[in-house]
């Protein structure tokens, strides 16, 4: 177990988001968070890249307290991309990608052949070699979210963790994107955990699904698992067929529409 | 991390593309920062409907009888000191107290609320427009602009004709001021006119024309003599001694005037905080809006400034205070315009006493008095953020 | 792959090739107009001095007038230009990275009026009178001050003050101490001779003596500048990804605002308030650097110095046999200037 939650408890000022929650993320495998807006996905994922300290419980990056680890060894293992990031104005493609090699730079190591090397690398499994000094305010939203995912690829870290990293893409470049997340896993033995929002894609990407609401897990496991017609309606309100995939096999959702009133839960 | 309310005002005047400080950290504090602020209750009579929220007028309640009440603390003191009862006796009566209250010291309280509320409405209405906490009418160039004119008079007069003789310092100096500060408005206002108004721009280049006044005003400072310096001292701090009906009257016609309009325009502002595209998007005309938010703060400030001076830190004090107090997501005009009426009392009436018989300008009190106030509300956003 | 990548794509990433090369050539312009206002102070004055004399009173000197005019007079003046200069144009910049604001100057966070408040305070309190003796009251009001922003910016709170909260607490302080000031000088004519002349920001007068008094706190000021540039760097992007790069927060922004400090502090003694130079040159310098730190804080430096030391000069001849104090030729000439840039192009946000 690489990455683990530990009875947490997660909010914001006095707001309790999520209480007394557990999660594992094993080592080498796609695990994937769903749930409806506001479920507290996106705060579980900050809570596991240390960017929110618990406020009760406890998160373990293999078994250690990550909130008692240095923070820029913790950066050299695990690697977040949040929502929506934002970048100064003027700001290079390159300049943003090398910002990743930020942990494995010192004052007197300013820019080794290792910077170099993993930010051409980033720079190429993106497909952004050729932007490499086009400033990031140019450029679509696609390529933007593309240039931020190189970032954390060049950060050169065994985890990481994505918050929707295909929002704003086309279905074509999210393929792209979530293919180059099954590389990352499959070829560089990568962990990877990720918040997505859509379901199928979810579905055939990841090892693990994990699907919350309301601040708890509903239910985790494969996806055949989890995404049934029963959890859809549980967790979304949603009145759906789930078929499978002609292409990968893998469950497909076909929603029908929202659940009539008396069977929601709310 | 913070406190939500500072969260709705991101610092960098954020524009289309340029998203705030942590835009991540804002999305995820911002639901739940709603959850502070207390809801919008709608108001209907016959086919009007506004919406007012609760905490924002029972603010502004107590606002409006603190100012009522420092104001009639205020008018105790003088030559004669009185009682309230006494003061109040005097403003209804026909005694013989009855000239002192309505000639000397009811004008001067009165100029003091005004001003305020004037400057305060000024402030709020420029941090709306820049985006940017730090915008007061300084940065429009009405103040510098004031302040310059009037340091060069009593600079030049002193020295050539023995001081400022008496129909220059009642009428010459508050119209060289409206002058001197309408000018350096419009100096700032031209010059950051580029095919529209464009709220950055605007503070930019009105730093900029601020920075020339401001430098020109500490050199005259100089070359004068230092009685001279001392004595423009006192205005450039802002002072309401002596201030009669000549000066409560024209600040009084320009709030009159200019509050409606500017809180018609308040419904704009709130549409101004989105980028230009949304802003248009929700048919709004940018640039007119724009233009006529900073118009009505010009005169505002300027009408405020000729009157009493530049009193310093009511107008980006007040907007801040308020919106502190208000749990609002931008300065409220109305509760802005309150705080600063009771902060240059409250300053005046200590201005007054502190020292007495010395008397100091109220701009010296009103940031002792409004400084630690701000930091404390600052601090309380941090700890209730924690908590 | 790494190595072929990175012969085979040279243009890639952001150090290699020509990016590299125009910011090495810029910073060299920049040193080049830094020396020619080197020059021009040390030579143009009351009493102009041909650059054979300066060669002269640098190498050999005999005790001829200008050898002496040089050397206690114009070198140090020069030196106290250059080390105020740097240190406003690299504290504005960092002030403006941190703060995230366009309106931030070095004075933000206290230290040009908790260096007015500590010199009034002095002379009246204590009856300080010499030149020195103002720098050091000066210096300590301006740490107090700042230190005391700093401490306000991170009460009650985790995880360093924000940056709405810095700016805030900053302008609070500097308008209570002001007022404090104002009403100081107010009463007592001997501290508002001063105060005025401070105000006004000059280097004229100012010799060997205060050169040592300022420099260590501008030279430890620049050196954890220079620590702070990766950091802010990072900040840059979004306090998230910052701690996600594993960057301590707390930590890049308790150093940034030592440096300001100093640096504020230190040239806001011995020259008075200069603040629109810090605030006016990094937006002069952002659009030849663009946002990396690491060359926005020594672009600004340069800059700094040499816009301090051509204003002067500037002072030192329109108005003869007199001279205009710095600040005034600042604003007059620096002023024009940034709103035709500020005009001219679209300001690049922060």
């Amino acid at each position: 177990m690489r990455l683990r939650a530990v009875d947490v408890k997660l909010g914001y000022g006095d707001r309790v988001i999520v209480d007394g929650l557990d999660l594992g993320i094993e080592a080498g495998t796609v695990t994937t968070i769903i749930g409806p807006n506001g479920c507290g996905k996106s705060t579980l994922l900050r809570a596991l890249g240390r960017l929110l300290k618990p406020s009760g419980g406890e998160v373990l990056l293999d078994g250690k307290r990550i909130d008692r680890m240095p923070t820029r060894e913790v950066a050299k293992i695990l690697g977040v991309l949040p929502q929506a990031p934002t970048a100064p104005e003027g700001l290079t493609v390159a300049d943003l990608v090398a910002r990743g090699r930020h942990p494995h730079q010192t004052w007197y190591r300013q820019w080794s052949s290792g910077d170099e090397s993993a930010v051409n690398e980033a720079l190429s499994m993106t497909g952004l070699l050729d932007l490499g000094e086009r400033p990031l305010d140019e450029l679509s939203g696609g390529q933007r979210q593309r240039a931020w995912i190189s970032m954390a690829l060049a950060q050169g870290t065994d985890l990481l963790l994505l918050d929707e990293p295909t929002t704003f893409l086309d279905l074509a470049h999210q393929i792209e994107v979530l293919e180059l997340v099954r590389r990352l896993h499959s070829e560089l033995g990568r962990t990877v955990v990720m918040v997505l929002h859509d379901l199928n894609l979810a579905a055939r990407y990841t090892d693990h699904l994990v699907a919350m609401r309301g601040g708890e897990v509903v239910a985790a496991g494969p996806p055949g698992d989890v995404l049934t017609e029963g959890l859809l309606a549980e967790v979304f309100d949603l009145a759906a067929k789930v078929i499978e995939d002609p292409v990968t096999g893998t469950p497909l959702v076909v929603p029908v529409g929202p659940l009539p009133p008396p069977a929601r839960r709310d | 991390m913070s406190a939500p309310a500072e969260k709705a005002r991101p610092v960098s005047a954020p524009a289309e593309k340029a998203t705030p400080v942590s835009a991540s950290e804002e999305k995820a504090t911002t639901p739940y920062a709603r959850d502070h602020r207390v809801r919008e209750r709608p108001l209907r009579i016959g086919p009007a409907s506004w919406t007012v929220r609760p905490r924002s007028a029972a603010v502004a309640l107590v606002l409006l009888a603190a100012t009522a009440l420092l104001t009639a603390l205020g008018m105790r003191i003088g030559d004669i000191p009185m009682s309230l009862a006494q003061v109040v006796g005097a403003v209804v009566g026909d005694g013989p107290d009855h000239f002192v209250v309505m000639e000397l010291r009811l004008p001067r309280a009165l100029t003091g609320v005004l001003v305020g509320a004037a400057l305060a409405l000024a402030g709020a209405v420029t941090q709306a427009v820049a985006r940017n906490p730090l915008a007061s009418p300084d940065v429009l160039g009405v103040t510098p602009g004031a302040s310059v004119s009037v340091v060069a008079v009593i600079v030049a007069t002193s020295s050539a004709a023995g001081g400022p003789g008496g129909t220059l310092a009642t009428l010459g100096i508050p119209l060289l001021s409206l002058i001197g500060g309408l000018v350096g408005a419009l100096a700032v206002y031209t010059l950051a006119w580029r095919g529209g108004l464009d709220g950055y721009r605007l503070v930019l280049v009105g730093i900029g024309v601020s920075a020339v006044f401001t430098n020109v005003k500490y050199w005259l400072l100089t070359i004068g003599d230092v009685n001279d310096s001392g004595r423009a001292m006192v205005w450039i701090s802002g002072s309401l001694n002596g201030r009669g009906w000549e000066h409560v009257v024209p600040v009084a016609i320009g709030l009159a005037v200019l509050v409606p309009p500017a809180l018609l325009g308040a419904r704009s502002l709130d549409a101004l905080r989105f980028g230009d595209d949304t802003v248009t998007g929700l048919g709004v005309r940018s640039n007119l809006v724009r233009s006529l938010m900073v118009l009505a703060a010009v005169l505002l400030a300027s009408v405020a400034t000729a009157a009493a001076g530049p009193i310093a830190f009511v107008a980006l004090a007040a907007p801040q205070v308020a919106l502190r107090l208000t749990g609002a997501a931008r300065p409220p005009l109305v509760v802005s315009a309150l705080t600063g009426a009771a902060l240059t009392v409250a300053a005046d009436l200590v201005a007054r006493t502190a020292f007495s018989p010395v008397e100091l300008p109220v701009g010296v009190v009103t940031a002792v008095l409004g400084a630690p106030y701000l930091i404390y509300l600052l601090i309380r956003a941090r700890r209730k953020a924690r908590s | 792959m790494s190595a072929s990548a990175a012969t085979a794509r040279p243009r890639a990433p952001g150090r290699a090739g020509t990016v590299h090369s125009r910011r090495l050539l810029v910073l060299a312009g920049l040193f080049a107009i830094l020396a020619v206002a080197v020059m021009l102070s040390v030579m143009v004055g009351a009493k102009p001095v041909p650059p054979g004399d300066v060669w002269h009173a640098l190498t050999a000197q005999t005790g001829t007038e200008n050898d002496i005019v040089v050397r206690s007079l114009r070198i140090p003046r020069t030196a106290v230009g250059v080390m105020a200069g740097v240190a406003l144009g690299v504290a504005g910049a960092l002030m403006q990275g941190h703060t995230r604001n366009p309106l931030a100057d070095p004075g933000l966070l206290g230290v040009t009026q908790g260096a007015a408040f500590a010199m009034v305070f002095g002379i009246m309190a204590l009856g300080v009178t010499s030149l020195y003796g103002y720098i050091w009251f000066g210096m300590a009001g301006a740490l107090v001050a700042s230190a005391g922003v700093f401490a306000l910016g991170m009460a009650g709170g985790r995880g360093g003050p924000t940056p709405v909260t810095l700016a805030l607490a900053g302008t609070a302080v500097s308008a209570f101490l002001y007022a404090l000031t104002s009403a100081l000088v107010l009463m007592d004519q001997r501290a508002m001779d001063v105060f005025r002349f401070w105000q006004a920001g000059s280097i004229a007068g100012r010799d060997g003596e205060v050169v040592w008094q300022v420099l260590p706190f501008v030279a430890v000021g620049l050196l954890l500048a220079l620590f702070n540039a990766p950091g802010l760097n990072a900040l840059s992007l979004g306090e998230d990804v910052a701690r996600a790069l594993g960057q301590n927060i707390t930590l890049t922004r308790s150093v940034g605002v030592a440096a300001i400090t100093l640096l504020g502090g230190a040239s806001v003694a011995a020259c008075g308030s200069l603040s629109f130079l810090g605030l006016m040159v990094p937006h002069l310098t952002r659009p030849l650097s663009g946002p990396d730190h690491r060359w926005l804080l020594p672009y600004s430096g340069l800059a700094g110095a040499a816009a301090l030391l051509l204003a002067d000069v500037v002072g030192r001849v329109v108005a003869r046999p007199g001279e205009l104090e710095v600040g005034v030729v600042l604003a007059l000439l620096g002023a024009p200037f940034f709103v035709a840039l500020v005009r001219r192009r679209k300001p690049v946000r922060l």
